[in-house]
């Protein structure tokens, strides 16, 4: 822990920013009942209200209080969103690790499979499943985490086949080990650095693709608050001169801004790269 | 059988080729597999717990369910390929009449914001790995991070609220129909486009940094520049024909993005493409609609994505001139 903060400190400032950044939003997702004037779906007032003393960024499409709808949309946005990175990230990791340690037909199989799975548009793929299954929270988590977990295979398949060739896993091996142990003890911390810094990319990216689908009316349902479903409901406004749907869109960034001004620096880390 | 060896550039092309070609195949059958696992009867489904047993039945008949899987895919995918992609269950109007003008459209909209975008970020990304962690480099990279960070809409809505509300210059709606002339088509998707552009040059800006720099810091660079050369002559006879294959790649991988990017964009805009269709087809569930246009974007993407792997073999100096 001292070593990981000592560590921080010589983080370049972009990082650090991103770092303020992330960290307020998760205070506002976790204190959000705390901090928010009014309930998620409370009705406080009339439609579109301009910011004032009472309504922080003003009301929504229905009355609602913004600010305190973007409190509880972070709390529902960010929850699902890491819900899936994890998900996608078991399934990923497990089956890149099998992949690379077991080889040849187990390996081929998987890759190919999941070359074929890559080669179809993410949001394409997920609009044609959530069309079969309907659009309910449980089928968007599994959908997306599948989905994702194609990319989070490639990483930990490569990773894992660099580690697969080094002495240490051999001498396991050779005390005859079980694949699990194996992978669970030699290859899993060795694959640690690059596989943190995956895991925030493919946070922003499962973030965003959940943003754009409740954006389209096809992911989080209302009444529940949720960043992309905000802008939605009230991108009418735009068009009269009210910036209600910018503050949703622009939490969206906001998020999505730090979580990459970390990764990037931690990309340059574990890529040992000097310049 | 010559050509047809391992590591000739032919023969990676036709290996190419026929992955993407299986690939297609196999998107097909999981598109219609997709029908097939609708939960309980999709004529039921359709129709609604009310419908009396004669009209499911017709139903059956009229979409063909009462045919073996395999036959109906056949008879599915031979329509496909010839035209006829079947009716709509939503309005019952062919779909072919749908999608080909709304296909017509997106591309439309793709072409005019890849025509704004290649140039400008492959530019962009050269210069940016010329002048490396000068000020300018650090300038861009920091925007377009941002810019990658934002969600489509978001840029799509500051640029509405700023163009068309606060200075009215362009509409907020992209409405356009076949008898608008090319320039008021132009006018009406400026916006679009816009948003398009932004958010793929970012990305493409940075993959051409990345490959440029990579090939900058191979060991022949470094000689050609120990041999004293000059700067312009080493960027451009040294490292520009090696880095064309990789930023060949970069330009359609995202031109493949593109097409499916643009389904956020049309929705925003209102613009009549077939991203808007598919949605709308999506919260409709008409599954004929939806399976229809989910192919013809998914083969956009693999094709695109296929040619990238065909143009960066034989743009590879290194495959073209085997030793």
């Amino acid at each position: 822990m001292i070593t990981l903060l000592s560590h921080l400190r010589t983080a370049p400032w972009s990082a650090k920013i991103g770092m303020g950044m992330v960290l307020l939003t998760l205070i506002a997702a976790v204190f959000a009942p705390l901090i928010a004037p009014f309930g998620e779906t409370e009705i406080a007032g009339d439609v579109w209200l301009f910011s004032s003393s009472t309504h922080f960024l003003g009301t929504d499409s229905l009355g609602r209080d913004m600010f305190s709808r973007l409190l509880y949309g972070a709390r529902n946005t960010i929850a699902i969103a890491f819900l899936i990175t994890f998900l996608s990230f078991v399934v990923g990791v497990t089956l890149g690790f099998v992949a690379a340690t077991i080889g040849g037909w187990a390996d081929q199989l998987l890759s190919r499979m999941i070359d074929i799975l890559m080669a179809f548009p993410t949001l394409i793929f997920a609009l044609m499943v959530l069309s079969v299954v309907g659009t309910s929270i449980p089928a968007l988590i599994i959908v997306i985490a599948l989905l994702d977990s194609t990319r989070v295979f490639r990483l930990s398949r490569a990773v894992a086949m660099d580690i697969e060739v080094m002495e240490y896993v051999e001498a396991a091996r050779l005390r005859g080990e079980k694949l699990w142990w194996i992978m669970r003890h030699e290859i899993l911390p060795n694959a640690m650095p690059p596989l943190v810094a995956e895991f925030g990319l493919r946070f922003c990216f499962v973030f965003l693709f959940i943003a754009a689908l409740s954006f389209l009316g096809l992911g989080i349902q209302p009444p529940a608050a949720d960043w992309g479903g905000m802008v939605r409901e009230n991108a009418g406004a735009i068009t009269f001169g009210i910036f209600t749907p910018l503050w949703p869109a622009a939490a969206i960034a906001f998020l999505t801004v730090g979580v990459n001004l970390i990764v990037d620096w931690a990309l340059h880390v574990a890529s040992g790269l000097k310049d | 059988m010559d050509f047809l060896k391992q590591n000739s550039v032919a023969g990676l092309v036709v290996q190419r080729l026929s992955f993407g070609l299986i690939t297609l195949f196999i998107i097909s059958v999981l598109i219609f597999i997709g029908v097939e696992a609708l939960p309980g009867d999709f004529a039921e489904a359709i129709l609604g717990q009310s419908a009396t047993p004669e009209t499911v039945a017709a139903f059956r008949l009229e979409l063909n369910l009462d045919q073996p899987p395999v036959q109906r895919y056949f008879s599915w995918l031979g329509g496909f390929v010839q035209g006829d992609l079947g009716t709509s269950l939503a309005n019952g109007r062919p779909i072919a009449d749908l999608l080909g003008w709304r296909f017509k459209n997106t591309l439309f909209l793709a072409s005019i914001a890849a025509i704004i975008a290649v140039p400008l970020a492959v530019i962009m990304g050269i210069a940016a790995a010329l002048y490396r962690n000068t000020f300018f480099d650090k300038a861009l990279s920091m925007t377009s991070l941002s810019m990658i960070s934002f969600p489509e809409f978001f840029m799509a809505y500051i640029l509405i609220a700023l163009f068309s509300v606060k200075l009215g210059w362009f509409p907020s709606i992209a409405n356009i129909n076949e008898q608008m002339s090319l320039g008021a088509k132009l006018n009406a998707i400026v916006l679009p486009a816009l948003t398009l552009t932004l958010v793929v040059v970012a990305h493409m800006m940075r993959q051409t940094r990345a490959a440029i720099i990579n090939i900058l810091s191979s060991p022949f660079i470094e000689m050609a520049n120990l041999k004293g050369l000059n700067r312009l002559r080493v960027v451009v006879l040294h490292a520009f024909p090696n880095a064309l294959s990789p930023v060949i790649n970069v330009i359609a991988l995202n031109l493949a993005y593109l097409v499916v990017g643009v389904v956020i964009v049309e929705v925003v805009f209102v613009y009549p493409g077939l991203g808007q269709l598919l949605v709308d087809s999506v919260s409709k569930r008409d599954i004929p609609v939806v399976q229809a246009s989910g192919l013809i974007f998914a083969a956009t993407y693999i094709i695109l994505n296929l040619l990238a792997d065909i143009l960066s073999i034989i743009s590879n100096p290194r495959l073209r001139n085997p030793r």
